[in-house]
Order: C-alpha cells, then sequence, then structure tokens
C-alpha cells in the first residue's frame, strides 16, 4: 500500500530516513570543512517527523529570526527543502569566509548574503546527492532562494504548499562544531508523498 | 487586566473588550481581524489557503485553514458572541510573497492569491475592509484590540505600527 502521508511512515521507513539524514549530514560536513578550511565535526543528526507547529516551537518561537534558504527538488524526486541557519551558525559561516563578526542579522550585506546562500547551496547540494546515491535517483536542485525573517513566517511556505498532504515534515537537526564554536543548523526535508514512495521502492522497503 | 487570546496557523477565535487576539509570524498566510465597535468584539481568523473548493479531502476537517470557510466560520462564532454583521468592519493584514525566486513553482503569489480570496469572502458577506497592511516581503505578527479595534502590525526586520 502506498503512503498518503507522512504520518503513515513506520519505523523501518523512519530509519531509512534517518540513515540518508546520516549520510546527507556527513557529506555536508565533509562539503562545510573543505568551504571554511577547517576540520569540522559533527554529532549524530536528530531525525524526526514533526507537523509544523512543533517544528517552529523547536526553532526558538515563531518570531525567532533565522536565515531561511529554500530549494525546489526536481527530477526523479520533486519537493522542497528548506535549510534553516541560527544566528551561531551564520556567525560561524561569515566570521570564517569573510571574517565578519555576526551581532545581529540586520548587519548582514550583500557580501554576506552571498556567502550564506553559497554555503546553503553546497550543503543541501550534498544532502541531495547523499538520496541520489543511495536510490540511483536523479535529482536537480534549483538555486536557492534566501530569507531572514521569522520562522514562523517563512515556515507558512512550505506548509501552504503541503497544506494537501499533511501537517508533517522530516525535520533533521545537525550540530557542526568547529575549533570552539559549535553551530546548530535545521533542514527540513519535503518530498512529494509519490517521491517518498518511489525513494521506499528503489530501495526495495516494503510498503 | 486584559488578556491575550493567541490564534494558531489554520485558527481563530473571539474575544470581548478589554481583552486581544494576536497571531504570530504571519507569510504567505492572511490574518483578518474582524470587529463589531459598538458590542466592542473582535474576532481574529488566520487562514493559509485561498479556498476550501480546491481540495476536497481535508477542507471537511480544517475550514479555518482556508479564507472562504474560515471567515464564515468567524463571523458565526461573533454573532454568537453579541456582534451583528452589519456593524462588522474587517483590518487584513499578511499575504508577503516571503522568497522572491519561488515564482516558478506552484506556490508562486499564494501570498497574493489568499488577500484576493479574503477580499472577495468580505466583500460577498458586505463587511467593509478599512485598513489592510498586504503583499511586499516580510512576515508579520498581527495583535488586535478588542477595547478600541486597533490592529498592531509588528515585524523582525521593520520594526511596528499601528491601524
Amino acid at each position: 500500500m502506498a503512503l498518503k502521508d507522512y504520518s503513515e511512515l513506520n519505523p523501518i521507513q523512519l530509519d531509512v530516513l534517518r540513515e540518508i539524514g546520516n549520510i546527507g549530514t556527513g557529506n555536508a560536513a565533509t562539503s562545510l570543512a573543505s568551504m571554511l578550511a577547517k576540520p569540522v565535526n559533527i554529532q549524530v543528526p536528530k531525525i524526526s517527523i514533526l507537523d509544523f507547529d512543533t517544528v517552529t516551537a523547536n526553532l526558538g518561537g515563531p518570531e525567532n529570526m533565522i536565515v531561511g534558504l529554500l530549494f525546489a527538488l526536481q527530477g526523479d524526486v520533486t519537493g522542497m527543502m528548506m535549510f534553516l541557519l541560527q544566528k551561531d551558525f551564520s556567525h560561524m559561516v561569515l566570521n570564517t569566509l569573510l571574517g565578519q563578526s555576526l551581532h545581529s542579522f540586520h548587519e548582514i550585506d550583500e557580501m554576506g548574503i552571498s556567502a550564506l546562500q553559497e554555503i546553503g547551496n553546497i550543503m543541501a547540494a550534498a544532502y541531495v546527492n547523499a538520496i541520489a546515491q543511495l536510490t540511483g535517483m536523479v535529482i536537480d536542485i534549483s538555486v536557492p532562494d534566501i530569507c531572514i525573517d521569522m520562522c514562523g513566517a517563512m515556515l507558512s511556505v512550505p506548509a501552504i504548499h503541503f497544506a494537501n498532504i499533511g501537517d508533517k515534515i522530516i525535520f533533521i537537526e545537525d550540530q557542526f562544531e568547529s575549533d570552539e564554536l559549535s553551530a546548530v543548523s535545521q533542514i527540513l526535508l519535503i518530498p512529494e508523498v509519490d517521491a517518498l514512495n518511489q525513494i521506499m521502492l528503489r530501495l526495495g522497503i516494503e510498503i | 487586566m486584559s488578556k491575550t487570546v493567541t490564534v494558531g496557523i489554520a485558527d481563530l477565535n473571539v474575544v470581548k473588550a478589554p481583552d486581544i487576539l494576536v497571531t504570530y509570524a504571519l507569510g504567505s498566510c492572511v490574518g483578518i481581524c474582524l470587529y463589531d465597535a459598538r458590542m466592542k468584539v473582535a474576532g481574529l481568523s488566520h487562514i493559509m489557503l485561498p479556498s476550501s473548493k480546491q481540495m476536497s479531502n481535508v477542507c471537511a476537517s480544517q475550514p479555518m485553514k482556508f479564507a472562504d470557510t474560515g471567515i464564515a466560520m468567524l463571523v458565526q462564532k461573533m454573532e454568537r458572541a453579541g456582534a451583528r454583521r452589519v456593524n462588522m468592519t474587517a483590518k487584513i493584514a499578511g499575504g508577503a510573497q516571503m522568497f522572491a525566486a519561488m515564482s516558478t513553482t506552484a506556490i508562486a503569489n499564494i501570498g497574493e492569491r489568499n488577500v484576493i480570496a479574503v477580499k472577495a469572502m468580505l466583500n460577498q458577506l458586505h463587511i467593509p475592509i478599512v485598513a489592510e497592511d498586504c503583499g511586499k516581503n516580510y512576515g508579520r505578527t498581527q495583535y488586535f484590540s478588542a477595547s478600541d479595534g486597533v490592529m498592531l502590525i509588528k515585524s523582525v526586520t521593520r520594526g511596528q505600527w499601528t491601524y
């Protein structure tokens, strides 16, 4: 029986998604390390299937200001991916790449935006590659669209798009450590349900 | 003492003076504030999508998600609280486009379409819109006071202002 929405995922299927998240995070850490030109350690990522309200709460409440990077997935897997960078993570990137300190999001200039966009791009590609490699599927990823605002307002974009499927999304929380800095980033993976079925099918998971 | 009542996403609520309604972080969603100044009854509805007619599978379970069904429910709830539809005025906010370049996907202009749907529904119910703060590209938190019908908009990038 094919899945109709994310809440129908069974424990084995959730494990598959966790594994994809693990590999994706590993890839992303490698990319991040080469971009920042220093070692990056990762904690085991937390992966959960959550509804939008819980995601907003986990991100520090609806009014918390964060950087959001939105990617459209096309090809064999369609859907969306959203990269959320908290202030500490944005600071780590800007400090290393541009030598800037980030005290407030209001200070980010065009150069800073461009740097965050590029980091997001590389890390998102690392995630998507993990899925592509595991499944042999072809996945195209769009150029990122950036927004710095309240996280609740940002999340309304995927929430609206997927309102007909359900209220749940795949939430991956990564903790990266580099030098004395520790930074958290979150990834929302929102494949269309058809695409999710395809992924499971490719991996030989009974559905 | 007034208390503040939170309205979630795809949710609505009604209060009487001196209470205040708030809905956080409107992005492409639209917040509709209705007010009966005579009875000092205020209502706030936070809708996500323009029309319940496009999605028959979810509309029955979640009427508050849609502009058409959500506003109709809000009006009913306010009437039960003593308000009269002929006295109602509307102030609306939200319907932003948070991500500028997403114009190629199905969600292009969803904020704009939400605003159009909200206006059409209010027009159909003969409720005049006396203030609006819609569109553009920033998130909004919306407060609405039942004491005086003032709508306060807060943005993390632009400060705050009232209508």
